[in-house]
């Protein structure tokens, strides 16, 4: 189970209704106690595909994150991207370009704009398994 | 010889390229792999080029993209 704040919602929702038609990214960092994964920072990144059906994270942005949650001793939990248009489910390239089962892929839909809807999968051999996310205040 | 290999000390028999080192390292996709050495990104195509020397600081990381369709 994912455990986030309300504030890092906002800031990845904001992110991606600011990127909007652009699709947009992130990494997500915390601790992880056993079934449990906290957020405790997120890092919104450029998407340089620039695409509104398409995301690459930027490798040096990726590079400082991952260094920057190391010295905060923070995990890496998983990463997020938006699909402006589309459901909150991984398409097929998401779950191609899904290299690691142990992360969380988070997706961000603003399909219905007043009704944004985010979950969380784990991704293995192409087969995509739902996590629960609970929003904290 | 000592390297440190995405924040951990890491201690490896002999000089390697960067290539040899993520074998070494047991690397899987290596295609999907993005190296900086010394807080330089490297181009791939400089992977069997430049060689890992005693010191040197190998941070790697796998590609993150997707695509709604
Ligand atoms: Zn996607």
């Amino acid at each position: 189970m994912i455990i986030l704040s309300k504030n890092d919602y906002k800031k990845m929702l904001d992110h991606a209704k600011k990127e909007s038609p652009i699709e947009a990214c992130g990494l997500l960092a915390g601790i992880v106690d056993g079934e449990k994964k906290f957020v405790k920072e997120v890092r919104l990144l450029t998407n340089i595909d620039r695409s509104p059906e398409h995301f690459s994270m930027d490798p040096k942005e990726q590079f400082e994150a991952l260094k920057h949650f190391r010295e905060n001793k923070f995990v890496l939990i998983g990463n997020f991207h938006s699909h402006p248009q589309s459901p909150a489910r991984p398409s097929e390239e998401d779950k191609r370009l899904a290299f690691d089962s142990k992360l969380s892929y988070l997706i961000l839909s603003l399909m219905e704009k007043e009704n944004p809807v985010l979950k969380s999968f784990i991704i293995e051999d192409g087969n995509s398994y739902e996590e629960d996310i609970l929003i904290e205040d | 010889m000592n390297i440190k290999v995405n924040g951990n000390d890491q201690k490896i028999d002999r000089e390697y390229t960067v290539r040899e080192l993520l074998d070494v390292l047991n690397v899987k996709m290596k295609e999907y792999v993005t190296v900086q050495l010394n807080d330089e990104i490297l181009s791939r195509d400089d992977f069997d080029k430049i060689i890992v020397k005693d010191g040197d600081t190998v941070e790697f990381l796998y590609y993150m993209g997707g695509g709604s369709r």
